[in-house]
């Protein structure tokens, strides 16, 4: 019988290792697996490369694994934490390195990751800073730069429901990235708020299949 | 001088969103702008985080902290709205499926190069989000500013001196003071507020300032 799902969000987090890369879904601060990035912060880990949209607001999660200085390195669309200099201290301390990507070309990486195709040339940079060292290509008079797949190791995604097969549904825009870093060829663990009986979800209704899926653990009662 | 309010600067540029466009609000004074589209216009808007038909703000009755809009403000989705994930939202913008991305800018040259991101000589750290892909990917994209930066001089330029968001992709400026059409390299003055003369404009810009056929005094009703 398949059955992906973790007694407890330590079990999860004890799958990841210091130095690890984490795809971690969640936008602002909508959707983050956050007891998985607690727990993680709670276990000790630390040297971790996180690829987001952004550092999560808020203290807990991701916001709590920066302050500590347990990620060495952030890769994201939107590097500021509104209200605070906390990006900026660790930038200045060197504690922290950052490299900033377009949202939607982060968004293409990673799913090309999962879709087995190596990269893919864009318009969105062109002319840029972020362009710069990158390969440009002309297509019908237009100049395009090359952009590579992205990897991680671990993909820390939120979701509304998951099933023992790994199914996943989400909440209203609570999904924004989360279905994309659970397709890539991470290890995905979804943090669900519902776990459901095998069945239940309607099939139409399923945004993550299970086969994208190995780990399921429920969200901490509140 | 009767410079515009950002409401009203807001509500210049919904005057100029037809009927069944698609489009997206950049973070910001360009968020204001769906208060002011004309009652009697349906217009689609898309929210880069995930959302199109984003509706009014949400009451603090309802308080839907997983219904936000890329702003992380509690909003509400209108009849026929729908939910997706972040690369069908990016197809969506990149695709040149929408046909209107409305930005702010800190500034715009002639040919329609557009800065907005990140400010070199400040302490802040860079923060790009959508910004490159709605620059590139919509069919048109209108500039909300201040026609003047804070230490007096122009934010329409010759060329920008600012990291670019991208490039020759602005459409029309909205200002404070006037309204700015990009057209073949060329800055054309289509609406002016009362109390300022092109001559005088002209004085304080160094970038060309040509009339547009369709010159008009730029008069905003007064709002809250």
């Amino acid at each position: 019988m398949i059955n992906k799902i973790l007694p407890s969000i330590p079990d999860a987090a004890r799958l990841i290792s210091d130095g690890a890369v984490l795809f971690t879904g969640g936008f602002i601060n909508c959707g983050f697996a956050d007891d998985l990035l607690e727990e993680l912060h709670t276990q000790g880990r630390r040297d971790l490369t996180i690829i987001a949209n952004n550092p999560s607001v808020g203290e807990r999660g991701m916001a709590h694994l920066l302050r500590d200085r347990r990620i060495s390195k952030l890769i994201c669309s939107y590097s500021r934490k509104e209200g605070t200099t906390l990006i900026e201290d660790l930038l200045d301390s060197g504690t922290l390195t950052l490299e900033i990507i377009p949202q939607g070309t982060l968004a293409e990486r990673i799913r090309c990751n999962g879709a087995g195709i190596p990269g893919f040339y864009t318009r969105t940079g062109v002319g840029t800073p972020l362009a710069v060292g990158k390969e440009h290509r002309e297509f019908d008079g237009a100049t395009y730069i090359f952009e590579p797949a992205i990897k991680a190791d671990f993909a820390l995604v939120r979701a509304l429901q998951g099933d023992r097969w790994g199914n996943l549904t989400y909440d209203k825009a609570a999904r924004n990235f989360n279905p994309v870093m659970a397709m890539s060829n991470a290890i995905t663990i979804a943090q669900v708020d519902q776990i459901v009986e095998l069945g239940t979800l309607d099939p139409e209704r399923v945004i993550t299949p299970g086969i994208f899926v190995q780990h399921v653990v429920a969200t901490r009662k509140p | 001088m009767n410079n515009l309010t950002r409401q009203q600067i807001a509500w210049r540029v919904a005057q100029d969103i037809p009927e069944g466009a698609y489009v997206n609000l950049g973070s910001g004074m360009p968020l204001m702008v769906s208060d002011y589209v004309p009652l009697n216009r349906e217009v689609v808007f898309h929210s880069e985080n995930g959302l199109l038909g984003v509706g009014p703000k949400q009451t603090q009755l309802i308080k839907d902290t997983n219904l936000v809009n890329a702003g992380n403000i509690p909003v509400t989705l209108l009849p026929g709205g729908s939910f997706f994930h972040h690369c069908d939202s990016f197809a969506m913008v990149r695709g040149g499926h929408l046909d209107i991305s409305v930005l702010g800018a800190y500034q715009v040259a002639q040919n329609g190069d557009l800065a907005n991101w990140d400010l070199p000589q400040g302490r802040k750290a860079p923060a790009v989000g959508g910004a490159m892909d709605l620059a590139v990917g919509a069919k048109k994209v209108f500039v909300m500013m201040e026609y003047f930066a804070k230490d007096g001089s122009a934010k329409i330029v010759e060329h920008c001196n600012l990291p670019l968001t991208g490039l020759t992709c602005v459409t029309t400026v909205y200002t404070d003071i006037a309204v700015l059409d990009l057209i073949g390299g060329r800055v054309f003055i289509r609406e002016l507020i009362e109390g300022i003369t092109l001559h005088t404009l002209q004085a304080e810009t160094d970038v060309e300032l040509h009339v547009s056929p369709q010159l008009a005094l730029l008069r905003p009703p007064a709002l809250a």
